[in-house]
C-alpha cells in the first residue's frame, strides 16, 4: 500500500526539501494559512476521526478544540518523547519523514492559533533534534516559518527542546513541567493543558505521529481518512513490532488490520517458528494477551484490543514466545516502571519498590506462593490511586501476567 | 570561566528560545553544555546556571539527579549504555551486556580500569528493532549504535581510545 | 458576598463559600479527612493520596442539560468509580461526599501500608512521637501490620545536617513535599528541593549555608513524620513531658506569639527549662510561623551568666539594703535623676519607670538609635489591621529597613501581600532580600532617604500607585541612619501618610520596624531619645533598666563615670553593671507575665513559662520597692494591677486589661494538639490574641507632623568612605550570643565595601582589615556588595564595632 506516515518508503529523498515540496509538500499549510480560518482546520482534524497516537487516543481535532480562548498566548507542544519500551515508530518519523511532522505542527499551530511551537524530544534523540533543527532553519530559509507568513499577519516559530531521560515525561503535564526547566512530574489534573498548559497558557500537547497525520488529512479531506481503518478508530497507525519476531520494525497499517497478519505477513513470524505465546499491545504499559487463534484474528483498533481484556495504547507490539517465561516478563517492565517513577505521588512510588522486592523474590530461591499472591495483590492496591497513568499501567502486566500465565508462576510451598 | 564566558553566542541562542520571562526554560540544554568537558556538572556550574537563569542552586542540583542523563560525577569519558529493558532483552540484551562487560573486564555499572570507558545498562532507547545495542554519551552528545555485536563494539571502542590519545 | 454551596459530606450538609476545597469544608463540618501532603497555607498538590473519597455529583442529562432525578425525586448521584483528592477538588452544589465508605476505607488504609512499607521503626527514638500525624493517621486509617518484609525496607541517610539548625532522616521521610513547597511558595526561598526519582527521591539542600533560610524552623512543625528535626530539641524530650506556656517573642517588634515548652529534669538539676519555642497561631500577627532566630535564641534567658542576687558596689547585698540605698540617691538627686530604659522591656516596667520618673520630676529617656515613636502612635495602623488581607489593590512601601534581618515574619508577610497582587515599593540605599518581590525598587543615595519619601507624594508611577492604593502601609527602619536620619524619615513617612489620607483606618498607616521587641511601647508611655547620651548622663544619677550603652559603645565608659550615681537593673553583668553603683537582678520575661505592644500598636500578653532565677524579681516590683521608699504610690503587688493603672493612665490603652487581651476568636486553619495533621505542630492560641490600640488618627484627630530635616544624615564626602549602620538578625546581641547553636550563623564582624573601594583600598573578599571611626578601633573581614555606592562601607550593629549613625571610617 502506498504510505502516508513513512512515505520515505514509498519516495526516497523526502527528508529533502525539495523531495518534499516536489511531492505536495507544505502546500497544504500555504493554503490553510491564505485561505482558510482556524477553526475551519479544527473542523475537518475533528472530522476525520484522528485520535491521539501516543498511547491514549484522544479524538485529536475535540481536544484543539478545548483551548482556552480567553487566555494567550497559545502553544503547541510536539511529544517526541517516545519511551514506551517496544516504541520506536515517532523515531523513524522524524529521522525520515521530517518535514511532513514538522508541517503537521504548523498547521495544528495556525489551527490553535499558537506563534511558537516546541518539539520536546526524549534526551537520547541527541542526533534526531540536531537533525530537526537543521530542518526547521531550511524551512525557516524558504519561508514556511518565521514573521508574517505567505504574506499574511500569521507568525510561527518551531523550537526543538531536548529532555534528559526521563520516561515520565511523556506524560503530557510532567512534560510541560519539564519544558518549563523544573522536575518533570505530572500535574493536578484538572486543569488540562488546553486550559493551562504551558507557562500556564493553554496548549495543544499531541504525539508525533499524529501530528505526522494532519497534512495528508487537510489535503486530502476528513473522509479520505475516515476510508481507512474501522469506526471506532479512523486512518492508518505505525505498529511498531519487537520481540521474538523474524523482523522486527515499523509498519505502517490500516485500524483492522490483525495481528496475525503484522505478526506473520509483516514480521515474517516468530524467530525458529516457535508458537506466539503472548503479545503486549501497548509496549510495557500492556496487559498481556493470552495468545490463542482469537487473538491473532483480532483486528487491531482500539474497540476490538478492549474485548481482549487489552489495550492498544501506542500499538508497540511486542511479541514473547514459548521460550520465554512471564515472570520474566514482568520482572522486566516492574524494573522498568521502578526506575522510571518519578516518586512523587505515594502508591506508585512505594508500590513499585514493594513489586521490585515481591518479584526479585519469587525469581530467586525463596520466593512462595504466598509472595505471587502477594505481588498479585500490590498491583490491585496500586490501582485507581495514583496521580497518573503511569502508575496504573505499571500492575497491568503484573496482574495479566499473574491471571492468564499461572503456569508461570508455580513455586514451592516453603516452610 | 562562566558558560556565558566559554560559549556566548550559545548560550544567548539558547535562552532566545524561551519567551524571555521564562527563562528557567534553559535549564536543561544549559546543563548538556556545562556537562560537555568533563561529562558532569560540578558546583560551579550549578552556581553559573542558577544565576543565568535565576533559579536556586538547590533547584538546580535537583534536576540533576532527576534526569538520568545528568551527573553529578564523573565516570569514563565515555559512557556506553546499553539498552536490556524488555524488547532488547527479548533479543539478547542481556548476554550481550555480560559479555561486553566480562570482555572488559568490569561489572555493568563500572568503568574501566584506565577510567576510559563505563558501561552501564538503561531503559528502552527506542531502537527495539535493532537489538542488542547502546548509545553512548560522550563530549560530542549522544550517539546511537545499533545491531551491535561484542566485536563490533570492541571497535568502537579502540577507535575512541586511539581518538583519545 | 461569594457565593455559597451546600453539599454533604458524610451525610451532614455543609454550606461554605464556592472555591472551597472538599478537605477544608469537611473540616469546617468537623469531620477529619486525613492528609499529609496538603497544608491550608499552601497550593494543593495532591501527591500523598491519603485524602482519597468517594465523590458523588447530580447528574445532568446531557441532551436537556435538567438534573437526572431517582424514584423519589432527590437528584441522582454519579460516584466514579475512581476515588478522588479531596484537597484537589472544590466543593459543588449538590455534591455528596462520602469519606468513610468502606471503599474510602479501604483507600486510607491502602495508603498508610504504602508509607509505612520502608518507613523506620523508629517511634522509640523518634522526636516526633507522641505528635507524629504518621502515627496519629495510622492508629486512625492503617493496617495493624505490614505485610512488607523488613529485610527489604530501603535504607538511607538517618542524620543530615540540613545546615546547622535542621537534621534530615530520609528513612523517616514520606516526601509528601511540605518542606520544599513551604520554602518555595511561602518563603520565596528555595533552598530544599526533591533530588533523584522514585523510591530513591530525597530532600536535598545546596545553598551555603545549607538550608539558607531564617524560616527553617517552620518546615520541623509542618513535617508530618520525624523526618525533619531540629538540632536545638533533637533527643531533647518527649511531647508528652512537656508543658506550655503561651508567650510573645522578645527578639523584634514582629511580636510572633511563640509557646515555651518547658520540663523539669535531672540534667538540669531538678530546674525547669525551656525545651523548646514553638509558634502559637494568631493569624494577624504571625499566622502559624516564626523565624529562627525566635525560635533557637531564646537559651540567654537561661545562661549561667544570669545575675541572681543584688549587687552593692560589686559586692552581694539584700533587696531591702539594696532598695533603700538606690531610693536614697534618687530621692536627693530629685529632677537630677534620669531613668534610661530600652524597648526590652515589657509595658508594666516602663510605665512604672515612667511614673518614678514624673514623680521624681527627673527624665525618662529611651535608649535606642530610631526616632519616630510618637508618629507611629499617632498614624500607626489601624485596628484590626492584618497583612493577611493585603493583596490586589493595596500597597506596601518599606522605607530604609532590611526586613528580612529586622523582622522576619514581616518579610513574609509583606512579600505574601505582594504575591496576592499588592503593590510593593522598596526603597533602600542598597539591594535587601525584599526587591526581588518589590513592583518599584528605589535606589536612592545615601542622605537622600528623605527626598525619596517626599518623591512618593510627587507626580511619578511609583507615587500614582501609591495614592491610589485602597489600602496603604509604610514600614520605615534605620538602615543605613541613625536617630537623626531615622526621625527625619519617620516624619516624612508620616506626612506621606497623611497627604495621601492613607491613615486612620485599618490596613493604613505607620510601621517603626525597631530593634526591640517594646521599642513602641516605650514610645507610648511616654519615653523620648536623647541624641547625646553623654550629656544626658552627666552629672546625673541614673537608673538603667535593661540596657548596656557601655557594652554596647565603649567610648561611653566616661560618660558613666562622669554620672553621679549609676543603678543598673538587669539580667546580667554587663559593661554598664561594671561600672554601677548598685546592681539590681531582674526576672528574664519568660519568667513572669506581662505584655509588650508590638510594632503594628498591638498589646500582646506574655506568661511565664519558668519559675524565677534565684532572688530576682521582675523590673516593674523593683521599680515599686525603691518608689515606695520614696512614697510614691505604685501598682507592683501583681501585673494585672499595673496594667490597669496603665490603662487607666495613658489614652490609648483605655478600656483593655489583661482579661481583654487574653480573648480569642476561632482562627482558621484549625491548628494545634488535638489535631495535628493538618496545620502542622503550631500550637492553638487559647490564652490570647491581644488588641491593637487606637491611633489619634483613628479617632479623627488632626496630626500635626513636626518639621522634618530634608537631609537624613551624612553623605559621603569625596575620598572619604562613610560607615553607615544595617542589622543583622543574628547579631552579639545579648539575647542571641548565648545561644551556641547560632554562633555560625552570627560569624565574625564585617564591613560591606563596594568593588570599587576595596580595590581602591587594595583589599580582597574575606581580608581582615583594621577599622576606626569616631573613637572606635577594630577589625572586621571584607565583604563585598555591588549594590552599595563606593563611597559607603556597611557596619552591622551589634557586632562588637559600636556605631549608631553614619560617620566617616579609616581603613587599614
Amino acid at each position: 500500500m502506498t504510505h502516508i506516515l513513512l512515505r520515505h518508503r514509498d519516495i526516497p529523498d523526502i527528508n529533502k526539501i525539495d523531495v518534499y515540496k516536489k511531492n505536495g509538500g507544505f502546500q497544504v499549510f500555504e493554503d490553510a494559512v491564505k485561505k482558510m480560518k482556524p477553526e475551519e482546520v479544527t473542523a475537518i482534524v475533528k472530522d476525520s476521526g484522528l485520535r491521539g497516537r501516543g498511547g491514549a487516543g484522544f479524538p485529536t481535532g475535540m481536544k484543539w478544540g478545548f483551548m482556552d480562548n480567553n487566555n494567550w498566548p497559545h502553544y503547541v507542544v510536539a511529544n517526541a518523547d517516545e519511551s514506551e519500551p517496544g516504541t520506536f515508530k515517532d523515531r523513524e518519523l522524524m529521522e525520515s519523514n521530517p518535514f511532513q511532522f514538522l508541517e503537521g505542527v504548523a498547521i495544528s499551530s495556525y489551527a490553535v492559533g499558537a506563534n511558537a511551537a516546541y518539539v520536546y524530544l526524549r534526551g537520547e534523540f541527541w542526533e534526531v533534534a540536531a537533525f530537526l533543527d537543521e530542518k526547521i532553519e531550511e524551512m525557516e530559509k524558504a519561508g514556511y516559518l518565521g514573521e508574517k507568513l505567505f504574506g499574511s499577519d500569521y507568525s510561527l516559530k518551531i523550537y526543538t527542546h531536548l529532555g534528559a531521560g526521563a520516561y515520565i515525561c511523556g506524560e503530557e503535564t510532567a512534560l510541560l513541567e519539564s519544558l518549563e526547566g523544573k522536575r518533570g512530574q505530572p500535574r493536578v489534573r484538572p486543569p488540562f493543558p488546553p486550559s493551562f498548559g504551558l507557562y500556564g497558557k493553554p496548549t495543544v500537547v499531541n504525539n508525533v505521529e499524529t501530528l505526522t497525520n494532519v497534512p495528508l488529512i487537510l489535503e486530502k479531506g476528513a473522509d479520505w481518512y475516515k476510508s481507512m481503518g474501522t469506526a471506532d478508530s479512523a486512518g492508518v497507525k505505525v505498529f511498531s513490532l519487537s520481540g521474538r519476531v523474524r523482523k522486527p520494525g515499523n509498519y505502517e497499517l490500516p485500524f483492522g488490520a490483525t495481528f496475525r497478519e503484522l505478526i506473520y505477513e509483516h514480521g515474517g513470524g516468530i524467530l525458529d517458528g516457535r508458537p506466539v505465546k503472548a503479545i503486549m499491545a501497548a509496549g510495557a504499559s500492556s496487559s498481556l494477551i493470552d495468545v490463542d487463534d482469537k487473538a491473532l484474528d483480532t483486528p487491531m483498533d482500539y474497540a476490538s484490543v478492549r474485548d481482549l481484556g487489552a489495550d492498544l495504547g501506542s500499538a508497540s507490539v511486542i511479541v514473547i514466545d514459548d521460550t520465554i517465561s512471564i515472570d520474566w516478563v514482568i520482572n522486566k517492565t516492574i524494573h522498568f516502571f521502578k526506575h522510571e517513577s518519578c516518586g512523587k505521588c505515594t502508591p506508585c512510588r512505594e508500590g513499585n519498590y514493594w513489586m521490585q522486592s515481591v518479584i526479585e523474590r519469587i525469581r530467586s530461591d525463596e520466593g512462595t506462593p504466598e509472595d505471587v499472591e502477594l505481588l498479585q495483590n500490590v498491583a490491585k492496591q496500586m490501582q485507581n490511586k495514583c496521580l497518573c497513568a503511569l502508575g496504573e499501567f505499571a500492575t497491568m502486566a503484573v496482574v495479566t501476567g499473574i491471571e492468564r500465565f499461572p503456569q508461570d508462576f508455580k513455586l514451592p510451598v516453603r516452610k | 570561566m562562566s558558560l556565558v564566558e566559554k560559549y556566548p553566542k550559545e548560550v544567548e541562542k539558547i535562552l532566545a528560545k524561551y519567551p524571555p520571562e521564562q527563562k528557567r526554560s534553559a535549564v536543561m540544554p544549559l546543563l548538556y553544555m556545562a556537562q560537555r568537558e568533563e561529562g558532569f556538572v560540578d558546583r560551579h556550574a550549578m552556581q553559573d546556571i542558577a544565576a543565568l537563569v535565576d533559579i536556586t542552586e538547590t533547584e538546580v542540583a535537583s534536576l540533576i539527579g532527576f534526569y538520568t542523563l545528568y551527573h553529578d560525577k564523573p565516570e569514563g569519558a565515555l559512557r556506553i549504555q546499553v539498552c536490556t529493558d524488555l524488547p532488547c532483552a527479548l533479543r539478547g540484551a542481556d548476554k550481550f551486556l555480560a559479555d561486553l562487560c566480562e570482555k572488559l573486564e568490569i561489572e555493568p555499572g563500572g568503568t574501566t580500569a584506565d577510567g576510559l570507558i563505563t558501561v552501564e545498562p538503561v531503559m528502552c532507547l527506542a531502537a527495539c528493532d535493532k537489538a542488542p545495542m547502546f548509545q553512548t554519551q560522550g563530549s560530542d552528545g549522544i550517539k546511537y549504535h545499533e545491531n551491535m555485536t561484542v566485536e563490533t563494539t570492541m571497535e568502537l571502542i579502540e577507535g575512541f581510545k586511539k581518538e583519545v590519545k | 458576598m461569594t457565593k455559597q454551596v451546600t453539599l454533604t459530606i458524610d451525610g451532614v450538609q455543609v454550606t461554605v463559600p464556592d472555591g472551597t476545597l472538599i478537605v477544608d469544608a469537611a473540616k469546617k463540618a468537623g469531620i477529619d479527612i486525613p492528609v499529609f501532603c496538603y497544608h491550608p497555607k499552601m497550593e494543593p498538590a495532591g501527591m500523598c493520596r491519603m485524602c482519597l473519597v468517594e465523590v458523588g455529583r447530580p447528574m445532568v442529562d446531557r441532551a436537556t442539560g435538567e438534573p437526572v432525578l431517582d424514584e423519589d425525586g432527590s437528584p441522582k448521584l454519579q460516584f466514579w468509580p475512581k476515588l478522588e483528592t479531596a484537597c484537589t477538588n472544590t466543593v459543588s452544589e449538590g455534591m455528596a461526599v462520602l469519606t468513610q465508605s468502606e471503599k474510602a476505607k479501604k483507600e486510607q488504609k491502602d495508603i498508610i501500608e504504602f508509607l509505612l512499607t520502608s518507613h523506620p521503626l523508629d517511634c522509640p527514638i523518634c522526636d516526633k512521637g507522641g505528635e507524629c500525624p504518621l502515627q496519629n493517621l495510622t492508629m486512625e486509617h492503617g493496617p495493624g501490620k505490614s505485610r512488607f518484609l523488613f529485610d527489604d525496607k530501603l535504607k538511607m541517610d538517618k542524620h543530615v545536617p540540613l545546615g546547622d539548625l535542621i537534621f534530615l532522616d530520609r528513612e523517616r521521610c514520606i516526601l509528601c513535599g511540605r518542606c520544599v513547597r513551604f520554602q518555595d511558595e511561602v518563603a520565596g526561598e528555595a533552598v530544599l528541593a526533591i533530588n533523584e526519582r522514585g523510591r530513591g527521591s530525597e530532600i536535598i539542600t545546596v545553598s551555603d549555608p545549607g538550608f539558607d533560610s531564617v524560616f527553617s524552623g517552620n518546615t520541623t512543625d509542618i513535617c508530618p513524620v520525624g523526618a525533619l528535626t531540629t538540632a536545638d530539641f533533637r533527643f531533647g524530650a518527649r511531647p508528652w513531658e512537656l508543658k506550655a506556656a503561651a508567650s510573645i517573642c522578645g527578639q523584634c517588634p514582629v511580636g510572633c506569639n511563640v509557646t515555651f515548652n518547658t520540663r523539669r529534669e535531672a540534667k538540669a538539676e531538678g530546674k525547669v527549662v525551656i525545651k523548646r519555642v514553638m509558634p502559637r497561631q494568631n493569624e494577624q500577627v504571625n499566622e502559624t510561623w516564626i523565624c529562627d532566630k525566635g525560635r533557637f535564641a531564646y537559651h540567654y534567658a537561661e545562661s549561667k551568666e544570669r545575675l541572681g542576687k543584688p549587687l552593692v558596689t560589686g559586692k552581694e547585698s539584700s533587696w531591702d539594703a539594696a532598695t533603700k540605698l538606690v531610693a536614697e540617691k534618687l530621692k536627693d538627686a530629685g529632677s537630677n535623676a534620669v531613668v534610661l530604659a530600652s524597648g526590652r522591656l515589657a509595658n508594666e516596667d516602663l510605665f512604672n519607670l515612667k511614673s518614678l520618673a514624673d514623680g521624681l520630676g527627673g527624665a525618662a529617656v529611651l535608649y535606642t538609635d530610631m526616632g519616630g515613636g510618637d508618629l507611629v502612635a499617632s498614624v500607626g495602623v489601624g485596628q484590626g489591621t492584618n497583612f493577611s488581607d493585603m493583596g490586589q489593590g493595596d500597597a506596601i512601601l518599606v522605607v530604609a529597613s532590611d526586613l528580612y534581618e529586622e523582622a522576619p515574619i514581616w518579610w513574609l508577610r509583606v512579600k505574601q501581600a505582594a504575591d496576592r497582587g499588592a503593590t510593593l515599593i522598596v526603597a533602600n540605599a542598597r539591594e535587601t532580600k525584599l526587591d526581588k518581590f518589590a513592583n518599584f525598587v528605589v535606589r536612592y543615595a545615601n542622605g537622600d532617604e528623605v527626598m525619596a519619601v517626599q518623591d512618593m507624594g510627587g507626580k511619578s508611577k511609583i507615587a500614582e500607585a501609591f495614592a491610589k492604593a485602597q489600602n496603604a502601609i509604610v514600614l520605615f527602619g534605620s538602615d543605613g541612619l541613625g536617630m537623626e536620619g531615622s526621625s527625619n524619615v519617620a516624619a516624612a513617612c508620616a506626612d506621606l501618610l497623611v497627604k495621601t489620607g492613607h491613615m486612620g483606618k485599618r490596613n493604613n498607616g505607620l510601621i517603626g520596624v525597631w530593634p526591640k521587641a517594646n521599642d513602641q511601647g516605650a514610645w507610648e508611655l511616654g519615653f523620648r531619645p536623647e541624641a547625646d547620651l553623654a550629656a544626658t548622663l552627666k552629672g546625673k544619677v541614673v537608673y538603667i533598666v535593661g540596657a548596656d550603652p557601655v557594652g554596647d559603645t565603649p567610648a561611653l565608659e566616661g560618660a558613666l563615670k562622669g554620672a553621679d550615681f549609676v543603678v543598673v537593673q538587669d539580667l546580667f553583668q554587663t559593661a554598664t553593671a561594671e561600672l554601677a553603683d548598685v546592681v539590681l537582678p531582674a526576672q528574664a520575661y519568660t519568667e513572669r507575665d506581662g505584655t509588650f505592644t508590638s510594632g503594628e500598636r498591638r498589646v500582646q500578653r506574655f506568661y511565664p513559662a519558668v519559675p524565677p532565677l534565684g532572688e530576682t524579681k521582675a523590673d516593674y516590683a523593683i521599680t515599686t520597692e525603691i518608689a515606695s521608699e520614696l512614697d510614691m504610690d505604685l501598682e507592683g503587688s501583681s501585673p494585672v494591677l499595673v496594667f490597669e493603672k496603665l490603662a487607666a493612665n495613658v489614652k490609648d490603652f483605655e478600656g483593655l486589661s489583661y482579661v481583654k487581651l487574653a480573648e480569642v476568636t476561632e482562627q482558621w486553619p484549625i491548628v494545634g494538639r488535638g489535631d495535628l495533621y493538618y496545620g502542622g505542630t503550631t500550637y492553638e492560641n487559647t490564652q490570647g490574641l491581644g488588641v491593637q490600640l487606637v491611633s489619634a488618627a483613628e479617632r479623627g484627630e488632626t496630626v500635626s507632623i513636626p518639621e522634618f530635616g530634608k537631609e537624613a544624615g551624612l553623605r559621603p564626602k569625596e575620598d572619604e568612605l562613610m560607615a553607615v549602620p544595617v542589622t543583622k538578625l543574628y547579631d552579639r546581641g545579648a539575647t542571641v550570643a548565648p545561644t551556641e547553636l547560632l554562633s555560625e550563623r552570627i560569624g565574625e564582624t564585617t564591613i560591606a565595601l563596594h568593588p570599587d573601594a576595596a580595590k581602591k583600598l587594595g583589599v580582597e573578599p574575606g581580608a581582615k582589615v583594621k577599622v576606626s571611626f569616631d573613637g572606635v578601633k577594630g577589625e572586621a573581614v571584607v565583604k563585598i556588595d555591588e549594590t552599595i555606592s563606593a563611597g559607603v562601607a556597611l557596619i552591622p550593629r551589634n557586632m562588637g564595632l559600636a556605631i549608631r549613625e553614619p560617620v566617616a571610617i579609616k581603613v587599614n
